[in-house]
């Protein structure tokens, strides 16, 4: 059962991604991309990871995929599905490099092997709870991290703002 | 039993996607998108190893992650828009003030 929805959520992810890449209708991948964004929430749920799985509906599916509809209807869309969605002479050089990867990929795969295993099993998360076990390690080893987090995240509010300021004429 | 290489393999392709979307499309949102895509992969590819090494420190490195790419579109896309405020376009090939 496991295995068949590991199949299904690995079927789906990678079929979106190419159609996604090579959809000529930017508003299209954007919707796909929604529909991918769950299978891999999917994916964090079948790896016991619940939490993970709702920030990645709220988060991505919820925010930063309706803040890139925006910008795209803010746009002009109008010439875009009539050109060539790809770069001119990129796409051959683009498919060579990205299949190279994926064997380089491959091969580190293939040659690894699992450090030794830490203290979070299986029975004490499920035992604990999924976000009960997060939000321990983030507020006690991970405080330093989550702080810095926080402050990007501060970063990117007044960066936003800046960029998308009119500049006053004159100034 | 789902073995681990099966979640690597999954997520080394779909980062070759986001790799190849970033590098052949002409529209710099469509860029953006490769992006997210490629830190999807990544995502994957640490929530797996975590589960499997029973340690929670990769599904921690995963939520900061997620935060990091919700900062990273905010400015990409800020940037997207001004680029567009000022050459009225958002396509590579039309950016080209750098070149000399």
């Amino acid at each position: 059962m496991v295995q068949l929805l590991f199949f299904y959520f690995a079927l789906v992810v990678i079929g979106l991604g190419l159609r996604i890449v090579t959809c000529k209708n930017p508003v299209h991948s954007v919707l796909l991309m929604l529909v991918l964004f769950f299978h891999m929430a999917g994916f964090y749920l079948l790896l016991n990871a619940e939490f993970l799985a709702a920030v990645q509906v709220i988060v991505y599916a919820g925010a930063i995929l309706v803040l890139y509809l925006f910008v795209l209807f803010l746009v002009n869309l109008r010439e875009e599905v009539k050109m060539s969605p790809f770069i001119e002479k990129g796409k051959w050089l683009g498919i060579v490099g990205a299949v190279v990867l994926f064997i380089t990929f491959l091969r580190g795969v293939m040659n690894f092997s699992l450090g030794p295993h830490g203290e979070y099993t299986i029975e004490k998360v499920q035992q604990l709870t999924h976000t009960k076990a997060m939000g321990e390690a983030i507020y006690t080893a991970y405080i330093l991290p989550f702080e810095i987090a926080g402050l990007i995240l501060l970063v990117a509010v007044i960066g936003g703002l800046a960029l998308a300021k009119k500049e006053k004429k004159g100034a | 039993m789902v073995h681990l290489s099966w979640y690597l393999t999954v997520s080394a392709m779909l980062f070759c996607i986001g790799v190849f979307g970033f590098l052949t499309r002409r529209n710099i949102i469509m860029m953006l998108l490769s992006i997210e895509l490629m830190l999807n992969s990544v995502n994957l590819n640490l929530a797996a190893m975590s589960h499997y090494m029973e340690d929670l420190r990769g599904q921690v490195l995963v939520f900061f992650i997620i935060a990091v790419a919700a900062a990273e579109a905010a400015i990409g896309l800020g940037i997207v828009v001004t680029l567009f405020r000022n050459y009225r376009s958002v396509h590579t090939e039309d950016i080209i003030k750098l070149k000399g």
